[in-house]
């Protein structure tokens, strides 16, 4: 009986891979129930690569979003680092040891350094000569977000910004900013 | 469940030692500094008073970001971020790290009043803070 069953399990295991594959690269138009069904086994294809540095998130996540690295390219972490004392008109600055490892961190792991899909088109969408200190100055940002009307972010007395990123994308902590995962507070789903 | 008890007792006893020696620490610094009296009313109203932002002109205070009761949960200004109770009844994790304290009397001093917090404010503060 045992000689039968392990190469069912083994073909099963072929079988389903291979639908994974397929499904993979056509994102947001599925079954959201299916693609979730697979993410949970095969792991979620991340926008950007998440945030595992656990000085990174209590020192800057206390806070804000822990925005990823990969969000904004090393030029620009190494000028919003320089400048602590002012950081958005509020004063984060850090000890001279935790300054250096998490620049470190952040320059290691920018969007210039990243494979990772958003990462990737954050840096396209810029030219070489600009430092966006905010991610929502980077034209891909600018881009993804334009259609967003008024009502919706800027005027919604729940948010009244779009530099909360995972007041929207629910998984924005794992660095994933899917389109399915979205949930606008007091709005709801979205979808263009 | 004698056990549990027991893990439990050694817990909060943890929790609570952790707590008094990163304080403690900090008052020795402060006497240090030269401060003999711990005056929670002054850290009381020190941690109310009303300071103007210096770029909007708006008054802000501690309970800005805190919020008005120190036993729930606060909200950063600017973000929205939860910011956790600052009575320590009802977070006992709070100043139980040295470093933690310093980083943040420093930086909150810096933008609620415009200044550092001398010696005895942050003595007057902590001293009232751990009270609630």
């Amino acid at each position: 009986m045992k000689k039968i069953i392990v190469p069912i399990a083994l073909l099963t295991i072929l079988f389903t891979t291979t639908i994974v594959i397929g499904d993979d690269d056509s994102y947001g138009k599925k079954e959201h129930s299916e693609k979730g069904y697979f993410k949970r086994f095969f792991g979620t294809k991340l926008d950007v690569a998440p945030v595992k540095n656990a000085l990174y998130k209590e020192e800057c996540g206390s806070c804000h979003f822990a925005y990823q690295p990969g969000l904004l390219p090393e030029r620009s972490w190494k000028k919003m680092m320089a400048n602590l004392e002012n950081h958005f008109d509020e004063n984060a600055e850090l000890d001279t040891d935790t300054l250096k490892t998490l620049t470190t961190y952040l320059t290691r792991n920018s969007a210039d350094k990243s494979n990772y899909k958003r990462s990737r088109k954050i840096m396209n969408s810029l030219s070489k000569n600009q430092v966006p200190l905010r991610i929502t100055e980077t034209p891909y940002f600018i881009r993804k977000h334009d259609e967003i009307p008024k009502r919706v972010v800027k005027n919604n007395p729940k948010l009244g910004s779009f530099s909360k990123c995972a007041a929207c994308h629910t998984k924005a902590d794992k660095g994933s900013y899917d389109e399915d995962e979205i949930n606008i507070p007091g709005i709801g789903r979205w979808e263009d | 469940m004698k056990t549990k008890l027991f893990i439990v007792l050694v817990l909060t006893t943890a929790s609570n030692n952790l707590m008094a020696n990163a304080t403690s620490q900090m008052f020795d610094e402060y006497r240090k500094d030269g401060v003999t009296v711990f005056n929670t009313d002054a850290g009381k109203t020190l941690w109310n008073k009303q300071f103007k932002n210096k770029k909007t002109g708006k008054p802000q205070n501690c309970a800005s970001c805190h919020g008005s009761d120190l036993t729930q949960d606060g909200k950063h200004v600017r973000t929205g971020k939860k910011i956790s109770p600052m009575a320590l009844s009802a977070n006992p994790k709070r100043y139980t790290d040295v470093k933690k304290i310093k980083k943040w009397f420093k930086r909150n001093c810096k933008w609620t009043i415009g200044r550092e917090c001398n010696a005895q404010e942050q003595a007057d503060i902590l001293s009232y803070l751990i009270k609630q």
